[in-house]
This record gives C-alpha cells, structure tokens and sequence, in this order.
C-alpha cells in the first residue's frame, strides 16, 4: 500500500513539475505577477511529493518487502539495518530517484531562500529547474520504474553487491548527487539570466553561493569515493582515471573554474558570458558522467545499467538541454557586454588564467575519456587510454596551477605590480624551494614528482597563510583584525591551503610508496623498511552475512609493537563475491596497510605490505577545501542576500 | 558506484590478488623492471586496469609471460613490443603518440594555446576598454548639463 502511495506521489510529482514548468515562464514572459507566483508553492509541493515517493521506496528497502523487484533484486533480509537503507540508492532506478528528490530540494530551497530575487528571474529560475525535473521524471516513469511489483514474490534477495556494503560507500552517492545536482542550480540561474537578457553583479552574488554549495558536495563525495577506493579493493590505489571517476572530476573542475569566475563577475562585471558558458558545461558534463555511468557506452567498472535504451533517454535529455542552452547562449551572449576595465596584471587576469588552466586540464580528461571511442569510430583503432596517459598530460596543469595560486590570490583587483605582489611571497618562495629540496636530498634515484609536490604544497599552503597576514594590515591590532576578517577570505585561505595539502599528498603517496609482497608461515614475520610485520595467526570467522578469513598481524616499528591490525577477507554467499578488508594503521606521516592474501600448500599466507606516506593528507586537504567553501558559504553577504527582505532581525551584526 | 572489480569479481569465486609471491623472480633489479612494464599493461579482460592491480587469471598469465621475456634477456622495449604482438595496442595503457593518437597528446597542449590567445585578446580587450563610467553623455544630458553650466 505504502508502495503504491509513493508511486502515486511521484506520477503527481511529474504532474507538479509540468505545471511548474509551463505556468512561470509564461508568466514571465506576460509579466503576470499571478502566473510567476505560482512557482513557489509548486517547487515546495513538488520536492515534498518526491520526498514522500522516495521516503516509500525506502520503507520497502527497510522493511524487505520482497514483492518489490528492486528489493529483491539489491537487498537480503540479513543484511545489516544501514545497508538496507543504503541499498534505496545502491541501484539505478533507486539512484534515479534520489536524483530527482535533489533536483527537487534545490527547487524548493530557491523559492525558500530566493526571496531577494526579482520575480521574473525567480519565476524563470524555477521554471527552468523544473524543466530539469520533468526530463528525469518521464525517464524513471517510462524506462527505470522502481515501484514494479512482483507476481510471485520470492522467499529472500539477491542482496546487495558486497563491495557497496561500507559505510564510505553508503554516503558517496548522495554527496556525489548532491554536488552533480546542485550545478543544476547554476545551470538554471544561466538560463534564466539569458532568457532575461541581463546578467549583472547581483546575478554573480546570487548564483555563487549555489555553486559553492554543489563544489563542496561534489567535492565530500569524490573524496569519500577516493577513500572507499584506497582502503577497499585492497591495493591502496586511490585514483584510477576511470570514465566514471572521470566524469565527476570534470564537473568538479569545472564547478571550481566557475566559483572563481563569479567572483569576477561579482566583483568586477566582467567575464560575464564565459561564466555563463561555464555554467552550462558544469552541469553539461554531470549530465555526461550519468549517461556514463548508464548507458555501458565506455567499458567502466562502475557502470550499473547498461541499457541502450536508458541511454538513448538520457543521451535526448542531454542534446535537449545542453542543444537549448548553448544556441540561447549564441542568440543572447553577445548583449552581455563587459563593464569593468582592467590591466593585464591584476586579479581579473589571475582569475582567468586559473579558468584558463582549469578549463583545458578538464578538456584534456574528457578527450583522453572519449578517446578509445573517437579512435575506434574514426580511426578503426582499438586502444586504452590509462593512467599513464592521464598522469603525464593533466600533473602539468595542476603544478602550473599551483604555481601561479599564491601570486594570483595576492594581486590586487584593477591594476597591480608584480613586484609589490611578489614581494612578501619571496620568503615562502625560498623556504618552499627549501622543503622541496630537502625531499629531493632525502630520496635517492626516484622521480621528480614528490619533490616537485611537496614543494608546491609548501609554496600554496604558506602562501595563502601570508596573504591572510597581509589582509591585517600593519601595527597594532593586527591578530583582533585577523579574527574579524570576512568568513569569505578564511574560507578562501582554507580551501587553497587543502588544495596545497593534497597535492603534496598525492606527491607522497605516488613518489614513495613501498610494497612487499610474500608468502608468511604463521609465527613467522616481514620486514619493510623499518617496521616489522608479524603474522600471529589465522582464524576463520563468521559475520552477519558473510564468512571472514581473519588475520592477527602484530606491527612492529624498529623493534617496538606501535598497532595489532586485523586484516580480513571477507565472502558473501548470496552474492557469491569475496572481498578484502585491508588494516591500516593511520598516521600522519604513513599508512601502513596490510592486507592477507590466499593460504598456501606448505601452510603459510600471502601478506601483502605497502607502506604509503603522505596518504592522510589527500584526505584532510580535501576536508579542509570543503570546510573552506562552508565557511565561504556562510560569510556575512551570503546571508544578507539571502535573509535580508524578510527577516531582517536575524542577521547577527559582526 | 565506485564498485571497481565488481565485474569479473562475479566470476571469480575464489579470490586471487594480483601480484603472488610464486611469480616473483629472485632477482630484484628484474622484479623492479617487471612490476613497472607491468603497471603499463591493460589486463585485457577487465575494465580499465593493469596487469599489476588485476586478480584475473589472464592477466596472471601476462605477468608470467612478462617475467618469461625479461628473464630471458629482453630489453624493456622488445617484451613490451612481444606483448604488443600478440595482444594489439589496445593492451597498452599509456597510447604511444604515433598516428592518429598524436592528436590525442596535442590536444590539451593546443588548447592550452587557443585558450591562452583567447584570454590574453580578452585581457587586452579589456586593459584599453574605455570605462564604464566614462560613456560619453547623450544629446539631452548634455544639453542639460550646458543649460545648468551656462547659468
């Protein structure tokens, strides 16, 4: 019953969008203050009827109700409570459906929070953000319906693919819908804005703070993925250049050339039609990265149905929007003419060379992602592109990235000297080259890259610590100055300074890793560099749901016990799948990472050992990027704009 | 969605991870020479991952062979080019930038110059532009303006 209720709920969730769709943006186009209205009220129903089909898939997940086909095909009633829970999303129709509650909650949120928007903006913001919906509605209606029932439903499911059951996983996916959504948002606001005719510096205000929202979902996400991956499957690879990892990295890049492009736009009513243009790819290249994952076009390890037809719908859906968007875009971009005047050196011309590299470096994954395919229809070649390819010719735009970070954020806006901009940064410049050079001294005979990556992380990281100093001014007063600068330039300083901390991590982690890998009796123990892995012994265990093959490895560290890790091999029989549970004793320096292998005929394990340093900081630089852009996002002019109109009262005075 | 392995893990019943100790040769400078070449070679029935990371039975077979090739004395290039032969360019992650692959490798390099041309237009569009501000006044305000001038 609760089944048929949310089905129910997401036909009329179609019906809403359609309304919503049709009624605003004719009322925007008469100028009937009526018909604009309407919006509101839609974009709330509609989010709240998604809810409610979403919330019935879910209670039919949590309570195994195995006469639904998706239940039985992705659930199993010993499963553990969270990946029952989980599993609404572990799937693709399921998957669909959060997508459309999130285009949905962002719909709502901006009839929420748009109060201060002029009406014929916000009417067409909705309207176009509805448009969005309808198209993802019709898809889960006519070709992925999660609400099909059973004839005969079966006693148990065929549960869940075990390597989805982890709690790193359990939350990828929404962060990760989250982020490629919410740049739906800005896909919205630019469409509006053409439709308008007229993008000025409040558009710039208005559309960022919904850029930096979905930038640090999407950036949550591909973290907690990358994690996932490393600690996982089993061999602590971390980033794989897969077409999936691919197509959320290229919205990523772009959403980040994007918060950046804003700001000009913002500050400086310049830049105005490549912001726009960047906002129509951002969600371009999400939409890409869904009919990646859906349509089996590339061989990816990710792809979860593979379904030519899903992929004809969203490959229409894709040429819809992406088709309307650019020729509206041709018709209308040149009446946005640029207002600020500006030297060649000056914080304007930093922004675009971070867009510039930026652009092309995400240019560059796409073309190596589509290459096996443009080869193979128009050359007759059938070669992989991998991730040597990706290494050697995406680094270079990251290090020249990271170069020009700390002067460009340095620059003053209009006019500025390089000299004068330099000129506090010369220190950090020689400490950076310093470390990087120690690092250099310390290793013998290997690859430039962990210098070259510790080096830039130093110079980002140091950099951006002088340039917050610098906002202080000079004499006295300068610390109670520097707790009251805006969130927005501790956020900018926080971000940068993760991006740096996670370059010189992804150095680390590439650079030095050590393995070893043999066969060990039990008692028996491996040396690798200067810790000490013994293997006291070998049990088999049962857990909840799968057979588990348990190691007791003692860690040693020049002679010393420093951890007891527990690596484990797990199998699933329902799935029928084995999977590995590395230990890892963290540590900000290394990871140690063990993992247990098969056992062999005289009776001893394989023992696999990597000794990977630096790996934490990939991690907590993107926490940090991500509490940057929190911060960001809640600095005082956000929250004037958004609050203003109608609550005044509550904005706290600082 | 990350679910890497996922598909020939349904075939394998019985986990096997990638490198095994029995395939490691005795001497290190090979091993060394093997686990790079190695990293550098697609596991052909797997998606998008190289011998080195793969448990796939085949792709055991490749490292084997590999180490069967080094050891017999063969330079990197020609165990390499061995593989190569046998299997198509579809075996080599990294596409070498010979033919049509070239556009491949040029294509971030020559974007990189368009983008940068474009920008630097752009800029000295924008650096020689005549200020917002600065708009010459139109017949009416400047009739306006003599009127009050001329006061």
């Amino acid at each position: 019953m609760i089944t048929e209720l949310g089905h129910f709920a997401l036909i009329l969730a179609f019906g809403v969008a359609i309304f919503q769709m049709v009624v605003p943006l004719i009322g925007a186009y008469k100028r009937w203050p009526g018909w604009m209205a309407v919006a509101e009220p839609a974009a709330g129903a509609q989010f709240a009827l998604t809810a409610m089909a979403f919330g019935a898939l879910m209670w039919a997940f949590i309570t195994s109700d195995f006469s639904l086909r998706l239940v039985v095909l992705n659930s199993h009633s010993m499963k553990p409570m969270l990946y029952k829970i989980s599993g609404t999303w572990g799937n693709h129709e399921g998957s669909m459906l959060l997508w459309v509650l999130i285009v949905s909650l962002f719909g709502a949120m901006a009839a929420w929070f748009g109060g201060n928007l002029p009406q014929s903006l916000r009417a067409r913001v909705l309207g176009v953000q509805a448009a969005i919906g309808v198209a993802f509605y019709g898809f889960i209606l006519f070709t992925s319906n999660p609400f099909l029932r059973l004839a005969t439903p079966p006693f148990d499911g065929q549960d869940l693919n075990p390597l989805l059951q982890d709690p790193g996983l359990a939350f990828h996916p929404p962060f990760l819908y989250l982020g490629y959504v919410g740049l739906s948002m800005t896909f919205s606001f630019a469409v509006a804005a053409l439709i308008e005719g007229r993008i000025d510096a409040a558009w710039g205000r208005w559309v960022r703070p919904w850029t930096l929202a979905a930038w640090i979902f999407l950036t949550i996400g591909i973290a907690l993925g990358s994690w996932w991956a490393y600690y996982e499957l089993g061999w602590g690879g971390f980033w794989f250049w897969d077409p999936v990892e691919n197509a959320s990295f290229m919205p990523w890049l772009l959403a980040v050339a994007l918060l950046h492009s804003a700001i000009v736009v913002e500050k400086r009513e310049s830049l105005k039609s490549w912001t726009i243009l960047l906002a129509i790819l951002a969600f371009g290249f999400s939409l890409i990265g869904t009919f990646i994952v859906r349509s089996g076009l590339l061989t990816s390890v990710h792809a979860f149905a593979n379904d030519p037809e899903r992929g004809v719908f969203i490959l229409m859906i894709m040429a819809f929007f992406m088709g309307g968007a650019l020729v509206l875009f041709a018709m209308r971009a040149s009446a946005l003419e640029a207002k600020g005047v500006f030297g060649i050196v000056s914080r304007e011309s930093a922004l675009l060379v971070n867009n510039v590299l930026l652009a092309v470096a995400c240019f560059v994954v796409f073309i190596g992602t589509m290459w096996p395919l443009l080869a193979e229809m128009f050359f007759d070649r059938k070669l992989s592109v991998g991730p040597p390819f990706f290494n050697a010719a995406f680094t270079p735009f990251m290090v020249v990235l990271g170069l020009v970070l700390p002067i460009g954020s340095a620059l003053p806006w209009k006019r500025a000297q390089i000299g004068r901009a330099l000129k506090p940064l010369r220190y950090v410049f020689v400490l950076a080259i310093a470390v990087g050079g120690l690092a250099f001294a310390m290793q013998s005979g290997r690859s430039l890259l962990g210098p070259v990556g510790l080096f830039l992380g130093a110079w980002i990281v140091m950099g951006t610590v002088v340039d917050l100093l610098g906002r202080t001014g000079r004499g006295q007063g300068r610390l109670r100055r520097l707790t009251r600068l805006p969130r927005a330039d501790w956020g900018k300083m926080l971000a940068h300074a993760g991006l740096g901390i996670t370059m010189a991590g992804i150095a680390g982690i590439t650079a030095w890793s050590v393995d070893d890998i043999r066969a060990v009796p039990i008692g028996g123990s491996v040396e690798v560099g200067s810790y000490t892995v013994q293997l006291d012994n070998v049990e088999r265990l049962q857990g909840p749901n799968y057979m588990a093959t348990t190691g007791y490895v003692t860690l040693f560290q020049n002679g010393v016990e420093i951890a007891q890790l527990r690596p484990e091999k797990r199998f699933y029989p329902v799935a029928e799948m084995p999977t590995t549970e590395a230990a890892i004793d963290y540590n900000l320096a290394r990871d140690v990472y063990v993992v247990i292998g098969d056992e062999q005929d005289d009776g001893g394990w394989v023992v696999r050992t990597y000794i990977k340093p630096l790996t934490n900081w990939i991690w907590i630089g993107c926490a940090l990027m991500a509490l940057g852009g929190l911060l960001s996002l809640s600095d005082r002019r956000f929250r004037i704009a958004a609050g203003a109109a109608k609550r005044p009262t509550q904005v706290p005075a600082e | 969605m990350r679910a890497l392995l996922i598909a020939f893990m349904l075939l394998v019943v019985t986990p096997a991870w990638a490198v095994q100790p029995d395939e490691i040769l005795s001497d290190p400078v090979l091993e060394e020479r093997a686990r790079d070449l190695s990293k550098g070679l697609r596991c052909l029935v797997c998606r998008n991952e190289s011998i080195d990371e793969s448990n796939a039975s085949l792709a055991r077979d490749l490292r084997i062979l590999l180490r069967e090739r080094l050891v017999a004395g063969d330079s990197d290039q020609e165990a390499v080019d061995f593989i190569v032969n046998r299997y198509g360019e579809y075996v080599l992650l990294n596409p070498p930038a010979s033919g049509s692959t070239w556009l491949l490798w040029a294509a971030g390099p020559l974007m990189l110059l368009l983008a940068a041309g474009l920008g630097y237009g752009y800029l000295r569009g924008r650096s020689t532009a005549p200020a917002a501000d600065q708009t010459p006044l139109s017949a009416e305000e400047q009739a306006r303006l003599d009127d009050i001038l001329n006061k």
